[in-house]
């Protein structure tokens, strides 16, 4: 579509003298691939290429200026018991978390949907100030708040009780309690606000007609509140799968780097950090972030599955 | 929210107290760390951080020290030039391909919108071994730039201003063609100021997100002088302890801006911080 000179010329914009040129700036046809072009570069050089390099590294044994096919022994070097420790404690990770960030922040945000909920947009906004502040300055709080002094605020907390200081990052078990309560503090209010978006779209006709018909709160809430909720539920999920899949900042910054006696504290990313950047092999790092990849879409896809989210369109 | 006063019962004053305590319990690491930056180092790695307070020890001499330090205010610097031009940029590029998604129909469309997608889905940490390969090669290894370029054209925003500006009026773009307007021109004047709100809650994503960014500028940056904040207060934790001075009054200035900015803009930073749930 191209616009006459003197058309241009004489209108809002103009002033200017329309050339052959500028006609470009009007063309409907072309101005889409303008806009989208940002996107077209950065997806080729910054992830559809080292995606694809990433695959072929992951069958070679790269060192500088010497690159080897290797085949899958990257892949078959994977069977190593410092590997299996990286996803026995992501998984574990992963599944305390989704136990406790789905349920809590669920239950609370219907209590802060409730109608008998005061000062709830005082309590909204309090409760996701956590989320506001760095993984660093988290993981120097509670190191030092979990420390192994007697004086340390958890150690004189259990202390109330009688218990005996408890060096809390020597020993697996505890040192997953402490990534646990880190993730709770951090994504609790986050969670809560998605799923309190998602009940404040529940038409509150429902619940009028259920109250009419008789229906007691707990059928309200398992009945309607539940079902409705699916939709975000599933999305809360879906980035709690990837986020706990992909946990690595708080372990190095709990232990002061990304060592932990023992590996305790060892994720699959600290292990493909370990691997690809501390060591330098680049090779065998991409292995394992394929490992991984592959890990987490398998988890997706069966819980998409499972919910029943390939049988409706949007 | 609706403002119909309740009452108070036995259930208004139960919940209200059960928040209460989660409020103060989410509080608690904040106030702690706060404390204890008003106390000597030694203190804190003999007796580990508490809630204990004791005016005869407590001073702003770990404040101070910051400013003794060679570099911690030349990685606020860096942290606030990294924010910036990566926010900037970032809102730049991302309100261009949303606009580009929603407004016009055309052969790729749904081809990049899917693609917008995919990368929305896998993890950073999955490409991040070739990415630093790439940035050796490009020579942006230790420089600010390597430190956002990569994730300056950012999906979350692309699909969130595609999802706005897909809810705009479009009627009155063929009365501004029609007047000779180019369609750059309509983005950015007519457009851009009505995807206004749009803006502000991605700036606040984006830049929140940028300060408190870690793995990779922890991968791509290098010499003291280059670090960002997280990176340089991370160095200056050690087993042994010696910098708690720097690292935890340096930990409470590295958040109180964000502070201080969310209790004015809090309605932006909720809207852009829960930005993924958005209907599709």
């Amino acid at each position: 579509m191209v616009r006459s000179g003197s058309r241009a010329e004489s209108s809002l914009t103009g002033g200017k003298q329309v050339t052959k040129r500028n006609n470009i700036l009007y063309s409907q046809k072309l101005a889409p691939y303008i806009f989208v072009l940002p996107f077209i570069i950065s997806f080729c050089l910054f992830f559809a290429y080292p995606v694809y390099s990433t695959v072929i590294m992951s069958f070679q044994e790269v060192f500088p200026g010497q690159v080897t096919f290797v085949g899958l022994d990257n892949y078959k070097e994977l069977w190593n018991p410092t590997f299996f420790k990286a996803v026995k404690n992501s998984t574990i990770y992963t599944v305390l978390t989704l136990l406790v960030l789905i349920p809590v922040p669920l239950v609370l945000a219907v209590f802060l949907n409730s109608k008998k909920m005061k000062a709830k947009n005082f309590f909204r906004s309090v409760t996701f100030i956590p989320a506001l502040i760095s993984i660093v300055v988290l993981g120097i709080i509670f190191r030092l708040m979990f420390g192994g002094q007697e004086t340390a605020l958890m150690n004189q907390f259990i202390g109330l009780f009688g218990l005996e200081k408890i060096a809390w990052l020597n020993s697996a078990s505890t040192s997953m309690l402490v990534l646990l309560v880190i993730a709770t503090f951090r994504w609790i209010g986050v969670n809560l606000l998605y799923f309190l978006a998602g009940l404040q779209n529940i038409p509150h006709s429902l619940y009028e007609s259920a109250e009419i018909d008789g229906a007691s709160t707990w059928v309200k809430f398992t009945r309607i509140t539940m079902p409705l909720l699916k939709p975000i539920s599933i999305y809360v999920l879906t980035i709690s799968i990837y986020g706990g899949y992909s946990m690595f900042v708080e372990s190095y910054m709990l232990y002061a780097g990304n060592k932990s006696p023992n590996d305790i504290g060892l994720t699959i990313v600290g292990y493909l950090y370990r691997t690809g950047l501390e060591k330098g092999e680049l090779g065998f790092g991409s292995a394992v972030g394929i490992t991984l990849l592959l890990l987490t879409l398998a988890i997706t896809f069966i819980q998409l599955k499972f919910f029943g989210m390939f049988k409706r369109e949007e | 929210m609706n403002h119909q006063r309740t009452k108070w019962t036995l259930s208004s004053v139960s919940l209200f107290v059960l928040f209460l305590l989660l409020s103060a319990l989410l509080l608690l690491p904040l106030f702690a760390i706060i404390l204890g930056s008003l106390k000597p180092s030694t203190e804190l790695l003999r007796f580990g951080l508490n809630l204990n307070i004791d005016t005869a020890v407590m001073s702003f001499k770990n404040y101070i020290s910051l400013f003794k330090d060679p570099f911690y205010f030349t990685w606020y610097k860096n942290s606030i030039m990294i924010t910036v031009l990566f926010t900037v940029l970032s809102l730049l590029f991302s309100s261009m391909v949303g606009y580009g998604l929603a407004v016009y129909k055309f052969r790729l469309r749904n081809v990049i919108f899917a693609l917008v997608l995919v990368v929305m889905m896998i993890p950073l940490e999955i490409i991040m071994l070739p990415l630093y390969k790439l940035m050796i090669s490009l020579h942006l290894m230790d420089t600010l730039w390597g430190a956002f370029l990569p994730f300056v054209v950012a999906p979350l925003p692309i699909f969130f201003f595609r999802q706005y500006v897909s809810g705009l009026p479009k009627d009155f773009l063929d009365a501004a063609r029609v007047d000779g307007c180019t369609e750059i021109g309509i983005f950015l004047r007519i457009m851009m100021p009505l995807m206004a709100p749009a803006f502000s809650s991605m700036a606040i994503l984006q830049a929140l997100g940028s300060w408190n960014n870690f793995l990779w500028p922890l991968i791509v940056l290098k010499s003291n002088e280059m670090l960002t904040l997280p990176i340089g207060l991370s160095t200056k934790l050690t087993p042994y302890g010696n910098n708690y001075d720097i690292l935890i009054a340096g930990s409470v200035l590295a958040i109180i801006p964000i502070l201080l900015f969310y209790i004015f803009f809090q309605k932006y930073f909720i809207e852009g911080m829960t930005a993924g749930g958005v209907k599709g």
